[in-house]
Order: C-alpha cells, then sequence, then structure tokens
C-alpha cells in the first residue's frame, strides 16, 4: 500500500520540473520586460545562461546591464515598485516563485564597489555560513580557508585573519567580497562590474581567479572593459536601451557581429 | 570709501562680534554651572553622602545614599520601558516602514518628545499610582521610560539610516533574511550612534523632576522592592534646596554634583564601550 502512494506520488510530483530543462542551461530568461514604477528599463529580454560559463553583459551606461543582473536573484526587490514581468528560470524552476533567501543562497552577487562588512576577515567568510546555521569552528575555519584560495587571497591574509576587513586594499576588499559570496557555495555568481574601482593589476587578479572558478560556478559579469569581456567571457551580449541587441559567443560577438549597433559599440564609435 | 562700503563693513564686524559673543556665553554658563557645582558641592560632599541615610530634622551628617541607588533603580527601570521600546522603533522606521505609517509614526514621536515632562507625570499617577493607592518606584521608572522613547526612536533611526545601502545588500545577497540582515551587520555597524542616542536620553531623564514627584514620590529611607516610594537625586534636590537649613543646601548641592558626575561617568563608559570606532571602508 505504502509502496504504491510513494510511486504515485513520485510520478505526480514528475512533471512539476519542467521535462526538457537542458543539463547545461543553467538560467534562462524569456520575454522579460522590467518596470521602475512606471518607467520601463528593459524590453523582452531572452538571454540563456548556460553551466560553468561566463557570461558577459556589456552596452553603453544606463542600457539596463545592472537591471538585468539584479533579477536574476531578485535584488531589485529593495527598489520600492520594481517589477518584473516575464519568465526567469533557474534550473527549470520559476525563480518568481522561488523563496527569494533560498534563491540567493543559489544565486551569489558582487557589487561594484567592495562592500565588506565592519568585521574581521574571518566573521566576513564565515558570515553567510553562520546564518545559515554553521556554526563548528573547524569546519567554519576549513570553509573560510577554501573560500579565500579560491579567490586567490589566502596567502595574502592567511596571518591577519583576525583584521578588520577594512583595513585591506581595494582590490583584496573585491576578492574578499566574492571570497564571501563563495563561501555559501552558490549555483552561480553575478558580478557587476567587479572591477571597475580597480587598477589593473588587481584586475589582472580577478579575471585569473574568475577563470579558475568556471567548473565551480556559472558567472554572469556585467563590464565596461571591452577587452576584460573579451578575456574571461565565453558567451557575450550586447544590451541597448533596455534592449538585447546581440547575444553569441565571445568571439563570434567581437569578430563578427551580426548587428551593426554591437561593431559600433565594441569598435568604440559609440557611446 | 563709500558709505555704503563703510556701512557693509560695519555691519559685518558686528555681526560677527555678536555671534562670538553668544557663544561665548553659551560655554560660559557651562563653565559657570560646573564650577558653581563642583565648588559649593565638592565642599558637602564627603564618605558619608554616599553610605548614609538622610537624618532627620535638626540632625546635621548623614547622606543620600538611598536616593543614589534609588535614582539608579529609577533609570534602569526606565530603560527596561525606553531601550527596548525606543530602538525596536527606530529600526522599524528606518528598515521596515513604509511610507504613511511611518510618517504617521515619526510625527507622533516627535509630538510625543514635547509632551512636558509633568504631563507624563500626570499620565503616570493616573494610570498606575490611583489604581494601586500609593506612590512606587515602578510609576516613575514608567513616566520616565516614555520620556526616553522618543529620542531613543529618532537617534536609533539615523544611525540605522546612516549604514550604506551596499552593507544591507551585501548580506541580503548573500541569502540572509532582512531580519537577521539588520540584527547581525545594520545594527552592529550603527550600534556607536545607537548607544550614544540612549546615553542621551538617559542623561535627560536622570535630571526629571517633575514626573517623578506624583509618581515616585520620595523615601527618607531605603525602599524595598519596586512598589514602594523611593528617594532619588532630582527629588532629594527639589525637597532639600527649598527647605530653611543650610545644611540642607550643601546637601543639595552635593546631589547636583553626584546627579551630573553619574551622567557624565555612565556617558563616557557607553563611549569606550563602543569606541572601537566604525567607519565605512575606503574604495
Ligand atoms: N532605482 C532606480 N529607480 C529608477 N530608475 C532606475 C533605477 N535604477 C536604474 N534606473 C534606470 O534604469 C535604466 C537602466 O539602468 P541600469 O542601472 O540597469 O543601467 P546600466 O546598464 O547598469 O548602466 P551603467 O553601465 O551606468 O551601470 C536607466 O535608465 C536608469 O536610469
Ligand atoms: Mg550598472
Amino acid at each position: 500500500m505504502v509502496k504504491t502512494t510513494e510511486e504515485s506520488r513520485s510520478t505526480a510530483r514528475a512533471p512539476a520540473t519542467t521535462p526538457a530543462w537542458p543539463s547545461d542551461l543553467k538560467m534562462r530568461a524569456t520575454g522579460l520586460d522590467f518596470y521602475y514604477g512606471g518607467r520601463q528599463a528593459l524590453y523582452s529580454i531572452g538571454l540563456q545562461i548556460l553551466t560553468g560559463r561566463i557570461t558577459a553583459l556589456i552596452g553603453p551606461s544606463g542600457c539596463g546591464k545592472t537591471t538585468f543582473l539584479r533579477i536574476l536573484n531578485r535584488m531589485y526587490e529593495t527598489v520600492p515598485h520594481a517589477r518584473p514581468e516575464g519568465e526567469v528560470f533557474l534550473d527549470g524552476e520559476d525563480i518568481f516563485s522561488l523563496d527569494v533567501v533560498g534563491l540567493r543562497r543559489r544565486v551569489g552577487m558582487v557589487f561594484q564597489k567592495p562592500n565588506p562588512f565592519p568585521k574581521s576577515i574571518f566573521d566576513n567568510i564565515a558570515y553567510g555560513l553562520r546564518v545559515n546555521g554553521m556554526d563548528r569552528h573547524s569546519t567554519l575555519a576549513e570553509a573560510v580557508e577554501r573560500s579565500l584560495r579560491r579567490a586567490a587571497l589566502w596567502e595574502e591574509v592567511k596571518d591577519q585573519l583576525h583584521k578588520s576587513a577594512y583595513a585591506l586594499s581595494g582590490g583584496q576588499q573585491q576578492r574578499l567580497c566574492i571570497a564571501r559570496a563563495l563561501a555559501v557555495e552558490p549555483e552561480a555568481l553575478l558580478l557587476d562590474e567587479p572591477c571597475s574601482a580597480l587598477d589593473p593589476i588587481a584586475t589582472a587578479k580577478i579575471e585569473e581567479l574568475l577563470f579558475n572558478l568556471k567548473d565551480l560556478c556559472t558567472m554572469v559579469i556585467v563590464t565596461h572593459n571591452m577587452q576584460q569581456a573579451a578575456r574571461v567571457a565565453d558567451y557575450t551580449g550586447f544590451f541597448l536601451m533596455g534592449r538585447l541587441i546581440e547575444f553569441n559567443k565571445t568571439a563570434v560577438i567581437f569578430k563578427t557581429p551580426a548587428r551593426k549597433e554591437t561593431e559600433d559599440y565594441i569598435t568604440g564609435r559609440f557611446g | 570709501m563709500s558709505f555704503r562700503t563703510r556701512w557693509r563693513k560695519f555691519v559685518n564686524v558686528f555681526m560677527l562680534s555678536l555671534t562670538g559673543l553668544c557663544a561665548l556665553v553659551t560655554v560660559s554658563i557651562l563653565f559657570f554651572i560646573l564650577g558653581y557645582l563642583l565648588w559649593y558641592g565638592g565642599k558637602s560632599l564627603n564618605w558619608a553622602f554616599f553610605t548614609h541615610l538622610p537624618t532627620p530634622v535638626g540632625e546635621t551628617g548623614g547622606g543620600m545614599a538611598n536616593a543614589i541607588v534609588g535614582s539608579g533603580k529609577l533609570l534602569l527601570l526606565a530603560s527596561l520601558v525606553g531601550v527596548p521600546v525606543g530602538i525596536l522603533g527606530g529600526v522599524y522606521l528606518a528598515e521596515f516602514g513604509g511610507q504613511t505609517f511611518s510618517f504617521v509614526v515619526r510625527y507622533t514621536t516627535d509630538l510625543l518628545n514635547g509632551v512636558p515632562s509633568i504631563v507624563m507625570g500626570i499620565f503616570a499617577y493616573t494610570i498606575i499610582v490611583l489604581p494601586m493607592h500609593h506612590f512606587s518606584a515602578l510609576a516613575g521608572g514608567l513616566a520616565l521610560g516614555v520620556m526616553m522613547i522618543p529620542i531613543a526612536v529618532r537617534t536609533t533611526e539615523e544611525s540605522l539610516r546612516s549604514v550604506p545601502g551596499t552593507l544591507r545588500e551585501g548580506a541580503l545577497a548573500l541569502g540572509t533574511s532582512k531580519w537577521k540582515t539588520v540584527a547581525t551587520v545594520v545594527m552592529p555597524a550603527a550600534m556607536r550612534g545607537i548607544v550614544t542616542g540612549v546615553m542621551l536620553t538617559l542623561a535627560r531623564v536622570a535630571g526629571e523632576t517633575a514626573p517623578l514627584l506624583f509618581t515616585a514620590f520620595s523615601n527618607r529611607f531605603w525602599s524595598s522592592g519596586w512598589n514602594q516610594p523611593i528617594a532619588s537625586l532630582p527629588v532629594m534636590i527639589y525637597t532639600y534646596a527649598i527647605a530653611p537649613y543650610d545644611d540642607w543646601h550643601r546637601q543639595a548641592w552635593a546631589a547636583g554634583l553626584v546627579l551630573l558626575a553619574l551622567v557624565l561617568v555612565a556617558n563616557i563608559g557607553a563611549r569606550l564601550l563602543v569606541s572601537r570606532g566604525i567607519s565605512f571602508g575606503k574604495a
């Protein structure tokens, strides 16, 4: 008797997740509009984010890159009267019907300006784990070291884990923020111009670590730096005035763009 | 020089001197009070003041041990009411409030701040003293506690608002609930301002006399428990200062000095406690 119920339940549950969700696909937006109050900022965006790849979003200032990125983990909800219309899926699940705290745990974010907490380096990294109820010191210490190594910061800070995070340089702070996001082992990481406040050396370090993180998590990066997109991204999307003009493999976007607007933008004849 | 130029220069110098003079007056008043207190209060202050009960009329000596402890107890009661309500109210305004309700709360808080302390006293008298048929520490503590709320609310709100939004976003983006973000990131970052605000309100109500006159009243002896009339420094100062005995006047000065010192010590202590100052990053 019990068995039959179990069976019938599992067959009943099956269609709830989209049957045809490809395993190499992490997220997908379809027909996505976005409004700040009465003002529309995005128009019918359709875009696929592939698992374990880096997707770059480029485009002139104000074209909606940040807006799009902040939909993917529902950070836009901090803005009053902001409202998306359309669909976004994460592994076949509609993100708007997921629990928002759980969604953000799975889809992390790194901001334009480094924003470490006014706490020690250790406590910054351990923060996400602690709020998730992990408090055994040995486990935390392991996780902190692992995350700092992944963010290529361990060697520089291993002797000062209990110093304030504000004692670090801007580039170190940004890697700290990446480590903090990685500590909760997200499936995807959203980065909004993570290098815009950094010098070329710090930028190179971050680009390298992003490259090394690809096996670990899927990344979406907004950047104003064409070379950066060309260097790190597998796929690139070009936004213009709230529309996704073109989306393709990075090499194609930069060598043989299909649209004239894209070509104008990447050759610098534009905005 | 034309007349206009000379006139302009005169007005300029005159106004500058006037503002300087007023600034000087402000400063000297404070130092005048302090000096007076130190001189008269210091002269009459001795160890017995801290350890002895008041003596009956006619006997010299004695102290105000009961009033010192009494003020402490009243402030403790007041904090139990004022600090949680004030801080959580401020958190609501800064972090969770909607537009209309927040406006109402903010406006009401400002009005509450303007309610004269004697009216607060009548209020506590009516809702606690009358039904219980006697004065009590509880009634006094409540009156003072309610008076703490408005400043605690507004200073907490201001301190929380000064915490950059990027810190909140950082915590939210890690999958932290709104309340946990506020409790574990925003409030610690604003702790300095919050504690300063609480100390300000405590210092303010520590000297309040009017609301205590008909709530806590006074007591020449130790009061046992929270349910009895209780002595406090401000009320003692009031009683002793208007009494026709020189010895009592001296004790009133001493009490004034002790009250001021207590407020200052509490203030400095709290600031030291949170002085591992928090500033918001470079970059
Ligand atoms: N909080 C907000 N409220 C109202 N409008 C907003 C808000 N944030 C952004 N916008 C508007 O939405 C549009 C897209 O902004 P968005 O920040 O997404 O651009 P962006 O591509 O990230 O630009 P940049 O490269 O300068 O960061 C802009 O026109 C902007 O004015
Ligand atoms: Mg942006």
